[in-house]
Order: C-alpha cells, then sequence, then structure tokens
C-alpha cells in the first residue's frame, strides 16, 4: 500500500462475517444438506484387527426391500491417501483388514435404518492374522507385516538426522540429563461427526460437499480414485463442525457416496456415528520419547539427542510428516547448537493415526519442557529465568537450518512471569499447591505442499461491481477457528471499507482459486497474504480512478470507512461506491488476484523441506494446580498464557483460540485418551477402541475448566499479512508439560507421561513415601533400528546446509580450494 | 441424561428393530401435530424417530445438531415446555401437544435473541456446531434465573460439550447475555 493508515479493522473485537449464521442455525453443515431422491450409505466395518477377507456375500443385502446398491472392494481398485508416499488405504478394503473398524462393504438404501438393517445381512468370512498392538510389538514381530512397503518388517518411516557432532557436545556438558517419556494417542472429537453427500448436479458433474480441512487434497484423491478428471468433479467443504486435524484425510465414506451416486445417479448421503467417528481417528499419535540433553553449569544447551518411536496405527496417513514434526521444531525455542533427531514409525493393528493440533509437535514438547524442569531445579536455576537466557534470536538460523524470523519468546516469558506471580509462587506454596511452567513454538504454515509443485499454496479472487459490492473467493475452508473472517477482515482493511460490506466465498473446488487447506496453523499466513496483494491490486485501480476525478495525486488518496479522499485536502472526497463505478467505467469489470507461495528453505539436505516456515509463533504458559494427596485429583484453579501472535486479526476470536487451545491442552494432559484393549481370545483378540463414546472419552467440561488469562503479544511479523501470526495450534503446545511440572512443585513427584491421571499421582506419591524415586513413566526404551543419521554442520559451524558425506564429517571442499591446494 | 436413558432408548429401537422384522407396522407412519416454536405443524414420520430426527429430517430444522445420538453432548438441546431436552433421547410420538423451542424460534423476526447477539460478538460460538445446544440451555436458565453466577452458569451448561472455545466465551456471553435482558426488562418495566 501506498499510503500508511492506522488499521481500523485488523486487530479490533468484531463479531465475525460467519457469526449470525452460527447463533440462528442457519449455518449448513455437511449433515444439514438435503436432496431430492437422496438415498442414504451405510459402512459395514471389520470386526477383525488383522485379517484376510476370504470371501463376502452380498446377496442377502442386496435383495432386501429398500436396498439400492452394495459395494465392496471389488468397487475400488485404486488406493488412496493423502501423502503420494502413503497410498495404502482402501474405500473399502478389497482383501485384508487392518484394525478393528476399517470398512469393508457399504449399502445404500432408501433411509438410514434400511441400509444398517441390511448390513447385518451381508456376510464376510475372515481368515484372522496375528495382530500387533504397539510399536514394541512391531519392531519385535517383522512378520506378518501390515503392509507390504515401508522400511522393513512394520516399520513404516525411520530417519535419523545430526546436525554436528552430538556425543562430543554431550561429552563435553558439564551435565548430561538422560529421560524417557510417553504421550499417549488422543483424538479430535470435533462436535460435528463426519457426514458427506454427494450428487450429480445438472451439468453431469459429480459434487460432493463434505465435512472435509483440505478440499483441494480430496479433490485430486477423488479424481484418482474414480478416475475422472480433476474439472469433472467439485468438492465443496461445507461448514466443519470443528476440525482440529481429524477431517484432514480423504475417508474411504468420502469416495463411497460418490462412486454410489455415480452409479445410481442419484443424491447418497452418510454420516458416520460417533463410534465409527472414534475409529476413523487420524489423531494423535502415542509418541514415546527418549531425551539426552547436555547443559552448561549455567544451564545453557549444548545439545540435545533425541530419539521417538510413534504408534502409526493401521495405514500411512500424515504418518510421513507426523514423523518429522515429533522433532523438528525441538531447537527453534532455545538455542543449541548440536542436536540430533533419530524417530521411527512402526504399523499396529489400530486406527491410523495422523494430525492432531499441534501435529507430532505436543509429544517432544512435552519430554523436552518437562526436561527443562528437570534441568533448572538441578541445577538450582529458576526455570523461567533459565529458559530466558537462552531463547533464540530473531532473525537466527538452527542448528538444524530454521529460519527465526520474529520472536516474542521472551517477552511471553515475561508477562506470563509477571501476571502469575511467578516469583512468589513457584517453590514457595505450602505442599499440595504448585506452579508449572513451560514454553513452546509453532509454525504458520509449511514450506511446502504435501504434494510437490511450484505454485501457490493459497490463491484469492475479488470480484467488485458498480454497486460496491465486493466478493472474496478463496479455497480456505472455515473449519471454526474463523479462517473467513480473517479473510474479510484483510480486505476490508486494505479498501478502507467494513467486514460487513464483503461477501466470502470459500472452500468451493467449482469456484474459488486454490487454497491447500485448513492444516499446520498456514491459512491467516498464506491466505492472508494473497489477500493482501488480490486487495492491493484492486485497490490500485480504485485510487487511479478517484485520484483522476479528485485532481490529485494516487499517492495522496486513502481508502477509510467507506470514503476514498484526498488526505492533503478533505474536501476531495468521494464514497467507496462512487470510487468502484469510476474505475468499473475506466477499467472495465473490476476483479484481482493474489497468491502467495512461501521461500526457499535455506537447508539443502533432504528432508529441509520439514520444519521451515515463513513464521513461527511462541508461547509461554504458567499452570497452577491443587493436588489432592489422599485421592490423586488435580484441580486447576488459573492458567497464565502469553501468545507470540504478531498481530490480533480479530481481538475476541484471537483469544478464543487462544482459550480454545489452552482448553484442549488441558484435555490432553489431564484425561483425553485414546487407548485400545484386547478382547479374550475366544473373540479373536481383537484390538478394541476401550471408550468409544463421548461419555467414557472425558474431555473437560464447564465445570472443569479453569480461568485461563491471556496475553497476546503484538510485534508484527515482517513475512505475514498487517504482521499476523497463527493462533489455532500453538497456545495448546505449553500446556501439557506445564500441568506436568506444576504436580511437581505441588506434590514432588514427577508424571512423565500424559495424561496425568490421579491414578498415577498416587502411585508416584506412594513411591516417594517408600523413598523410592517419585517417578511415573515409561522405564525402557526399546533398541530401534535407526539408520545411520544424515549429518549436517550447523550454520554456527561452516556448514552451507548440505548433507555431509564425508566420513570425517567435514565440508566439502569448495572446488576453488581444491584447485588451490 | 446419563447412560440409563441411553440404555432405555437402545432397548426401545432394539424393540423396534424386531417388530421391524417381522413385519412393516412400525414402517407405518404416524401423523401428529407438533408445536414448534410456537407454530402447529402436522407431520408424518415413522414412529421410532426421535424428536430430533423429526425435526431435522421430517420438519427441516436443522438448525438442531447431532454429536453422539447417545445422550452424551447436549449439541441436540431443545426446550420443551421451557425445561432443556436432549431430543436424540426422545421420541417424538411423545411430544404432541408439547411446547418445543429450537434455536430456529429464538430471534424475533431478524433481531437475534440477546443470548444470540452475545454468543456472535463474545465469542461464544467458534465452529457453531454445538452452539444451538448452548443457547437452548441458557435460555432455560435465563428464563429462570435472570443474574445467574459464573459457577451457575458453568453448572446449568455441564450437559452442553464445546470443543472450540474453552467454554470461557460461553460463559462471558452468557453473562453479557443476562445484563442486557435484564436492563431491556427494566426499561419494560418502567415504561
Amino acid at each position: 500500500m501506498s499510503t500508511k493508515k492506522k488499521l481500523e479493522v485488523v486487530g479490533k473485537a468484531r463479531r465475525r462475517v460467519d457469526g449470525r449464521g452460527k447463533v440462528t442455525g442457519q449455518a449448513r453443515f455437511a449433515d444439514d444438506l438435503s436432496l431430492p431422491r437422496m438415498l442414504h450409505a451405510k459402512l459395514l466395518r471389520s470386526t477383525h484387527p488383522h485379517a484376510v477377507i476370504e470371501s463376502i456375500d452380498v446377496s442377502r443385502a442386496q435383495s432386501y426391500p429398500g436396498v439400492h446398491l452394495v459395494l465392496t472392494g471389488k468397487d475400488f481398485p485404486i488406493p488412496f491417501g493423502i501423502m503420494p508416499v502413503s497410498q495404502d488405504e482402501y474405500p473399502l478394503a478389497p482383501e485384508r483388514v487392518r484394525y478393528v473398524g476399517d470398512p469393508v462393504a457399504a449399502v445404500i438404501a432408501r433411509d438410514e435404518k434400511t441400509a444398517e438393517e441390511a448390513l447385518d445381512l451381508i456376510a464376510v468370512k475372515y481368515r484372522p492374522l496375528p495382530t500387533i498392538a504397539s510399536p514394541e510389538e512391531g519392531l519385535a514381530h517383522p512378520e506378518p507385516r501390515i503392509h507390504d512397503y515401508g522400511e522393513q518388517g512394520n516399520i513404516h518411516r525411520n530417519q535419523s538426522y545430526e546436525f554436528g557432532d552430538v556425543e562430543e557436545a554431550l561429552a563435553k556438558s558439564d551435565h548430561v540429563f538422560e529421560d524417557l517419556f510417553f504421550f499417549e494417542g488422543n483424538t479430535h472429537l470435533a462436535m460435528e461427526q463426519q457426514a458427506s453427500l454427494a450428487t450429480i448436479e445438472g451439468d453431469g458433474k459429480l459434487l460432493l460437499s463434505s465435512s472435509a480441512q483440505n478440499p483441494h487434497y480430496l479433490h485430486r484423491q477423488l479424481s484418482r480414485v474414480l478416475q475422472i478428471p480433476v474439472p469433472q468433479i467439485r468438492v465443496i467443504a461445507c461448514q466443519n463442525g470443528g476440525g482440529f486435524g481429524g477431517k484432514c484425510d480423504p475417508a474411504g465414506h468420502e469416495f463411497v457416496v460418490c462412486k454410489a451416486a455415480l452409479m445410481l445417479g442419484r443424491p447418497v448421503k452418510i454420516c458416520l456415528t460417533r463410534q465409527e467417528v472414534f475409529y476413523v481417528h487420524r489423531g494423535r499419535h502415542p509418541v514415546l520419547m527418549k531425551y539426552r540433553t547436555g547443559v552448561t553449569k549455567d544451564g545453557k544447551l549444548t545439545a540435545i539427542h533425541l530419539q521417538t518411536l510413534l504408534d502409526g496405527g493401521a495405514y500411512g496417513s500424515h504418518g510421513p510428516a507426523s514423523i518429522f514434526y515429533t522433532g523438528v521444531l525441538t531447537p527453534v525455542t532455545y538455542e543449541l547448537p548440536r542436536f540430533k533427531f533419530e524417530a521411527c514409525r512402526v504399523f499396529t493393528n489400530k486406527p491410523a493415526c495422523g494430525p492432531k493440533r499441534g501435529h507430532g509437535t505436543p509429544q517432544g514438547r512435552f519430554g523436552q519442557e518437562v526436561q527443562m524442569d528437570k534441568i533448572a531445579e538441578k541445577l538450582r536455576l529458576d526455570p523461567a529465568e533459565m529458559r530466558l537466557a537462552m531463547v533464540t534470536k530473531p532473525n537466527s538460523l538452527t542448528a538444524s537450518w530454521l529460519k527465526i524470523g520474529s520472536t516474542g519468546l521472551a517477552e511471553c516469558i515475561r508477562q506470563v512471569v509477571d501476571r502469575s506471580g511467578w516469583k512468589q509462587k513457584h517453590r514457595k506454596l505450602p505442599e499440595g499447591r504448585g506452579v508449572g511452567l513451560a514454553c513452546s513454538a509453532y509454525m504458520c504454515g509449511a514450506g511446502v505442499a504435501i504434494y510437490w509443485n511450484k505454485m501457490p499454496h493459497s490463491g484469492v479472487q475479488l470480484l467488485l461491481d458498480r454497486s460496491g459490492q465486493v466478493t472474496v473467493m478463496c479455497g480456505a475452508t472455515e473449519i471454526g477457528q474463523g479462517s473467513d473472517d480473517v479473510l474479510a477482515a484483510i480486505v476490508a482493511e486494505v479498501l478502507g471499507i467494513s467486514t460487513g460490506d464483503i461477501r466470502c466465498l470459500t472452500g468451493d473446488t467449482g469456484l474459488t482459486p486454490i487454497d491447500l487447506g485448513s492444516y499446520s496453523s498456514r491459512v491467516t499466513l498464506m491466505m492472508g497474504n494473497a489477500a493482501v496483494q488480490a486487495a492491493g491490486r484492486v485497490r490500485e485501480l480504485i485510487v487511479t480512478a478517484a485520484a483522476e476525478q479528485l485532481e490529485t495525486l494516487p499517492e495522496r488518496i486513502v481508502l477509510s470507512q467507506g470514503r476514498v479522499f484526498d488526505t492533503a485536502d478533505s474536501g476531495k472526497s468521494m464514497s467507496f461506491v462512487e470510487a468502484v463505478v469510476l474505475a468499473e467505467a475506466k477499467f472495465g469489470t473490476l476483479g484481482a488476484v493474489g497468491s502467495y507461495a512461501p521461500g526457499k528453505p535455506p537447508g539443502k539436505f533432504k528432508g529441509a523441506n520439514v520444519g521451515p516456515s515463513p513464521a513461527y509463533t511462541f508461547s509461554a504458559c504458567v499452570v497452577e494446580t491443587e493436588v489432592d494427596e489422599r485421592t490423586g485429583l488435580i484441580h486447576i484453579p488459573k492458567i497464565w498464557i502469553a501468545h507470540d501472535i504478531g498481530q490480533a486479526i480479530n481481538a475476541v476470536h484471537a483469544r478464543g483460540q487462544v482459550i480454545g487451545g489452552v482448553y484442549m491442552g488441558l484435555g490432553e494432559a489431564l484425561m483425553e485418551e485414546q487407548a485400545f484393549r484386547r478382547l479374550p481370545p475366544k473373540l479373536s483378540s481383537a484390538l478394541v477402541h476401550r471408550i468409544p463414546s463421548m461419555l467414557e472419552y472425558k474431555s473437560i467440561t464447564s465445570m472443569d475448566m479453569p480461568e485461563v488469562e491471556v496475553m497476546l503479544i503484538e510485534d508484527p511479523d515482517p513475512n505475514c499479512p498487517f504482521g499476523a501470526k497463527e493462533a489455532g495450534q500453538g497456545p495448546l503446545l505449553p500446556v501439557m508439560p506445564a500441568v506436568a511440572n506444576a504436580i511437581y512443585d505441588a506434590v514432588g513427584v514427577r508424571i512423565d507421561e500424559v495424561p496425568i491421571t490421579p491414578d498415577k499421582v498416587l502411585r508416584a506419591l506412594e513411591l516417594k513415601r517408600a523413598g523410592k524415586n517419585p517417578r511415573v513413566g515409561p522405564e525402557y526404551f526399546p533398541d530401534v533400528p535407526y539408520p545411520e543419521p544424515m549429518f549436517v554442520l550447523p550454520p554456527g559451524e561452516g556448514g552451507d546446509g548440505n548433507e555431509i558425506k564425508d566420513p570425517a564429517r567435514k565440508p566439502a571442499r569448495k572446488r576453488s580450494e581444491v584447485a588451490a591446494s | 441424561m446419563g447412560p440409563d436413558a441411553a440404555r432405555e432408548l437402545h432397548r426401545r429401537r432394539t424393540t423396534m428393530n424386531t417388530v421391524t422384522d417381522q413385519g412393516i407396522a412400525a414402517r407405518r407412519k404416524v401423523h401428529l401435530t407438533l408445536r414448534v416454536n410456537g407454530e402447529e405443524i402436522e407431520v408424518s414420520f415413522a414412529p421410532y424417530k426421535t424428536l430430533l430426527e423429526v425435526l431435522r429430517e421430517d420438519i427441516g430444522l436443522t438448525g438442531t445438531k447431532h454429536g453422539c445420538e447417545l445422550g452424551e453432548c447436549g449439541a441436540c438441546a431443545v426446550l420443551v415446555d421451557g425445561e432443556p431436552l436432549l431430543s436424540c433421547l426422545a421420541l417424538a410420538v411423545e411430544f404432541e401437544g408439547r411446547s418445543i423451542e429450537t434455536v430456529e424460534g429464538l430471534a424475533r423476526g431478524t433481531e437475534l435473541h440477546p443470548l444470540q447477539a452475545a454468543f456472535a460478538d463474545h465469542g461464544g460460538s467458534q465452529c457453531g456446531y454445538c452452539t444451538s445446544g448452548f443457547l437452548m440451555t441458557a435460555k432455560a436458565l435465563l428464563d429462570r434465573e435472570p443474574e445467574p453466577s459464573r459457577e451457575r452458569i458453568r453448572e446449568a451448561l455441564s450437559g452442553n460439550i464445546c470443543r472450540c472455545t474453552g467454554y470461557q466465551q460461553i460463559f462471558e456471553s452468557v453473562e453479557e447475555a443476562a445484563r442486557v435482558l435484564n436492563t431491556l426488562n427494566t426499561k419494560r418495566a418502567g415504561s
């Protein structure tokens, strides 16, 4: 923009643009849609965790009154998967089931009840196979293989990176801390159960309306699996009733309703039951971690050697990315000269794990931040001061070649310390009460798309007409996080109008420019930058036309509050609508597009594309606890959180995102777990979900939720639209370790795993009373056959970002040096 | 509404299944009149359908949502004679002659109910999926207790699950709506 003005829309507290529809019940979620002649689908799911399908007899179901179609794996010869390297799943399993819940057949009938009744008439003959219940079992039993691809046996992915000589650094450290941690899996539990409606539109093309966070990726997968050209398919991501990562993967039922609609020529709808949603899952990976961390005697990190072991479940899903995220952001918070990161993902016969809010990072961060607390205690340092002394610097490179831009971590720590009364409370509260602190960092979008391409990550199109109507179109998906409001606010700010003057059209692959989707906290930054560009281009047209009419210079024109005027002469002014009319008369139909793609990351080694982001957010959190030593019950009276957001787009909703993240993190810390149990052998030893209902899968209720005090640190980031960074995922991350650290401060026991339940607290207290190590957590890290690490020299040690293949770990000499020697 | 109610519903539904398997008697639609948002609505539906299903599928009021259909989440809460009810656990045939209120009936014309306005303005609604259940439950509370404490609000809403907001901005929205409603009532009383 040529003329700076004070922000008028961005940062203000405002009713979000989709707010009214949501409180009147008019917002249309996928299951709210209904079409004439619509049929209903239900899926038959495997009752075996691992089996060969010997036969499926659907004849009785097919002839059941009211049934229109029965589909099986035979109807879907082509597999799918969210990533190009994880095409390992079929909409309906053709010959093999890999978890209880794997879909094997579908019935399409006149109503849900008929479809459900017909499911009972399908006879599937299974030949059970031995099952793998955990990564440890998977490592110990390479046969039978759950998939015939992957690294070896049941190892899906296995990788190792070393940035600088870590063993050397650990050997030179004053102290080396070694700790094991475990983070149990948990699930998204979005309030909306996934639903999808497929139909053939009047033009003969397929339309899928679905609960989906990433319509663009779904669009591509539909084309691939159904063998229909992409332009013959339209995907609309409906309003999502919460996502949290659970609607990122394409899902079997989406292909099923599309196929059925194509075969029958009628609309076909499905809505999963809550139990099915638990089995579809794609949630937080259970992760076992081992941290070996070297420090100097004054608490500065010298090196970290991190090993992670992920329980992937039955399919690849986002696994190839998840495995990276268990460690790749470890060096972002504190200065870390050297870093070694080994990670392994193992297939098991359970629902596939995938991305959940924070995607892989919460697990690693939990271990790291609890260990920091142990280090501070051992070195007799204040945990806040110790962290403050080594926060990463703005515009620096980590040992692993991540470029850090702006950072407000130090300010976050100072604010939570100040607001919580940390100095008066830590190690000073009476027995049973305590405070804990933890920090984190997160990315604002991934540097690369899920499939390799050189095109923009987000596109925005603006259309204006002579009435002053402004329509903004973008493929971004509203999942409740407020992306439509961000889009409207940015356009409104640039054009000097209000968000109420803007119509948003989003998440429709038939009408909107491509945006990669609502994942990895990318929307505000990427869609926002595309919107700034599109709106800036339209603004130029309006300014040129208005300046001509007002007989002034374009650089003196300001657009503000629905007016267009000369800053130097307030008499020269017109309404926004008048200016649009002039611009349309001068230039023709008004519109513009904008797009955004992140820059190239500094690292050049293979794998350097995972972790880089155009900006990082930082958070710090203090949790206060009261622990009842008789019952082990944990009460949380209050949480303070500071989040480095760059610039809030909407003050109310930015705060809402932060509190919502804290809420979800607190649930993970205290109660949420996606755990499985084995049925007795006579029932096939099946691995079934322990608690597939909302009543038994415990989440924080209105009675449990503590007061959260939010501090937004606003220091605009130059890579971001109006400086705005993410808020959807980052604030969740420090909560779990802060809770664990607070419990230690309260009763002196270490619970090195989540969820931290009363029974674990009691067990640790018993150990404490018996004079034993008062700790509950994993005791053992299995022997994982990690590969030889890819060795990369950190920037501070003369590296150039490439892998060093020389066994002496010296950088390859430049050609000029070779010539000189 | 606890597990007992869920079991009871399951029992009823299973019984229905048996009936269905034996013949088509249970498939024959019933025809009755429901009073929804002050309007008499004639509707035909299969007798095994829940009030939730009839509202959404047969009357077209999709503002009421479902999150579990087992009485665990509160998304389907409607008011019956002013009291919150989980419509996923109730058979519609039992509600002839009762006054049913849904989210669609909250606004007066185009003017939002103060609860709706407060939820929209104060972050009480993010994805919006649980919102109608919260609004109806909160309305029942404010109709009974115009100035509830934060604790009372927490208690009244404890059967409703929200995964987005962390509840805090919902509490704040209800408190704001209570203030607005009380101001309106004082004005009305004064005029």
